[in-house]
């Protein structure tokens, strides 16, 4: 048994692939519990789809594609609250508008490029065995940054997301704090591509969140359930890979799906059968009692 | 206007709250037409006029979730904003989402967080004025349970406790007394009892004349403008309630006053003062 959980780590790829994968599966979560608590599921993955056009572009000026993705990122999400700031349109249909645009520039961008690009699949599906050293420290610098703004504004960014008026008796300045949380959105969602690529960033934001939502019934214990439900998804789905020779990225998601399952069906409030157990037992004892 | 406006409240005390000419509304809809009144220290103000008057859109401006179009509001004789957080609100309803993460202690803690450091954890004292204000609300037995489990006037008393946790010296309440069980009402009651003790200036809005008419000793009957404003025997006569309430109300020989509200969709009721 130790010799199996070993193995891996002899690989040097393995460690930094671990490092890497834990690191951002720990960011994703605690970021992914404003998403799922504050409904940007949908914004999550218009974001992740929508660097695409600042990748293609860095890749065809020889740039830096993660710099490429972030800036791109950051413009779509404020284009998104530009737009549904005027009022005239809802925010889900700026999204929409805007994330089929920015996904099929980066379509177009693509397909303009005629050599194999072996960098941009791995933008698309994630590739967490090539991260380099330096991957590692950008990862790193900006998930330590990430989850300290977090930190430092965890009570205004309770207040804006549970009670807006109290907010704004408070004097706490929403429209900040709402464009601060788009930019670590953008931020968390860059740094994950190296792991699990743009099509399973969402997954990762949403999945760990959700299952700690089930089984909390605080801010910041969800926050701290999600983390370890993020980085035991990641740690568990690169041993799978490692030993099944499947892809990281689907592994680490199709692990944090089954735990997400597992707190549905058990968690001890919310989960759907000691629900199930709670009303058939109640039941019982009033059939008994008539 | 009538003379009933001129009905000023008389007092030696210096105005904690004064309105100027304060005019508001929303997009193209003006709803506050230049009200002016002030409130002395630690007075208890009810707020009553017909649906729409006016009534919710005041205590927006006052703290500072509506832009005031023109003149001015000033508290301990500053401008609004002046000060962080010396007034507490408890909106009518509380467009909250109900299944968010939080524990009623939590809740009443937000209260506390202008008072608190950044990154520090509650002092003591921030936790016993908390556990304080739940017990006074009578729901420190509900402190570690989540918001969404309560029933409605549970949670208007955690709201409540939220309110008098940021030990503010205005606190406004938008129908803290409408759609709630008997014990809630009770306790709001007492709790404004007890905030008079502490020379808190609170001013409360509702609908019902009756409680007006036996708890408190000021009012404001307000209807796009002040139409009047002073001592509730004043205040309440017909001529004043018939301008205010102008088509909904009934004079009864005996010199009674029936205000039927029928504006509420599927809410029918009259009240006899």
């Amino acid at each position: 048994m130790i010799e199996w959980l070993m193995k891996p780590l002899t690989y040097e790829f393995m460690q930094r692939g671990l490092l890497a994968s834990t690191l951002v599966g720990v960011l994703c979560a605690v970021v992914g519990c404003y998403v799922v608590l504050r409904g940007m599921a949908f914004l999550g993955d218009a974001l992740a789809h929508a660097i695409l056009p600042g990748v293609a572009l860095a890749y065809l000026l020889d740039g830096n594609l993660l710099l490429g993705a972030l800036i791109a990122a950051i413009v779509v999400a404020v284009l998104i609250s530009f737009f549904s700031r005027q009022g005239t349109i809802k925010e889900d249909t700026a999204i929409g508008i805007l994330f089929a645009a920015a996904l099929s520039l980066g379509v177009l961008l693509i397909s303009s490029i005629r050599t194999y690009a072996v960098d941009l699949t791995h933008i698309l599906f994630g590739n967490v065995l090539g991260v380099s050293g330096d991957d590692l420290f950008i990862t790193a610098v900006l998930g330590v940054v990430v989850l300290g703004i977090i930190a430092l504004f965890f009570r205004e960014f309770l207040v804006i997301s549970f009670d807006p008026v109290l907010a704004a008796t408070l004097r706490i300045r929403a429209e900040r704090f709402r464009l601060l949380m788009l930019i670590l959105l953008a931020l968390t969602i860059v740094v994950s591509l190296q792991t699990v690529g743009v099509g399973l960033v969402a997954a990762m934001l949403v999945t760990p969140g959700a299952a700690a939502y089930l089984l909390t019934r605080r801010l910041s214990s969800m926050m701290i359930v999600a983390a370890l439900i993020g980085a035991v998804s990641s740690v568990v789905g690169l041993y799978l890979s490692f030993y099944l020779s499947v892809a990281s990225g689907a592994a680490v998601v199709l692990t944090a799906t089954l735990l997400f399952l597992l707190a549905f069906l058990c968690a001890p409030a919310r989960g759907l059968l000691p629900r199930w157990w709670h009303t058939r037992s109640t039941r019982r004892t009033q059939t008994r009692t008539a | 206007m009538s003379e009933a406006k001129k009905i000023i409240l008389d007092s030696a005390e210096p105005a904690r709250l004064e309105l100027r000419e304060v005019s508001a509304g929303y997009d193209g809809k003006l709803v506050l037409h230049d009200v002016s009144f002030q409130v002395p220290h630690g007075a208890r103000v009810a707020v009553v006029g017909p649906n729409g008057a006016g009534k919710s859109t005041l205590f927006k401006v006052l703290v500072g979730l509506l832009p005031i179009r023109s003149g001015e509001v000033l508290i301990h004789g500053l401008p609004l904003g002046a000060h962080q957080d010396c007034v507490a609100y408890v909106p009518q309803r509380n467009d909250i989402d109900w299944r968010f993460p939080v524990t009623v202690s939590d809740v009443v803690m937000m209260g506390r967080f202008r008072h608190l450091a950044r990154l520090q954890r509650a002092s003591i004292h921030d936790r016993a004025i908390v556990l304080h204000c739940l017990e006074q609300m009578r729901i420190a037995n509900l402190a570690k349970r989540s918001i969404g489990e309560l029933s409605g006037g549970q949670q208007q008393r955690v709201f409540l406790a939220r309110a008098l946790a940021q030990e503010p010296h205005i606190l406004l309440m938008d129908e803290p007394f409408t759609g709630v069980d008997a014990a809630t009402q009770e306790a709001t009651l007492a709790l404004l009892d007890d905030l008079q003790a502490q020379h808190v200036t609170a001013m409360i809005s509702t609908h019902d004349l009756n409680l007006t008419a036996s708890r408190f000793e000021h009012v404001l009957l307000l209807n796009h403008q002040v139409v009047a404003y002073g001592l509730v025997s004043e205040v309440f006569t017909p001529q004043t309630l018939g301008q205010a309430f102008s088509g909904q109300v009934l004079m009864l020989p005996n010199g009674m006053a029936l205000v039927d509200e029928c504006c509420p969709p599927a809410e029918h009721e009259a009240k006899v003062i």
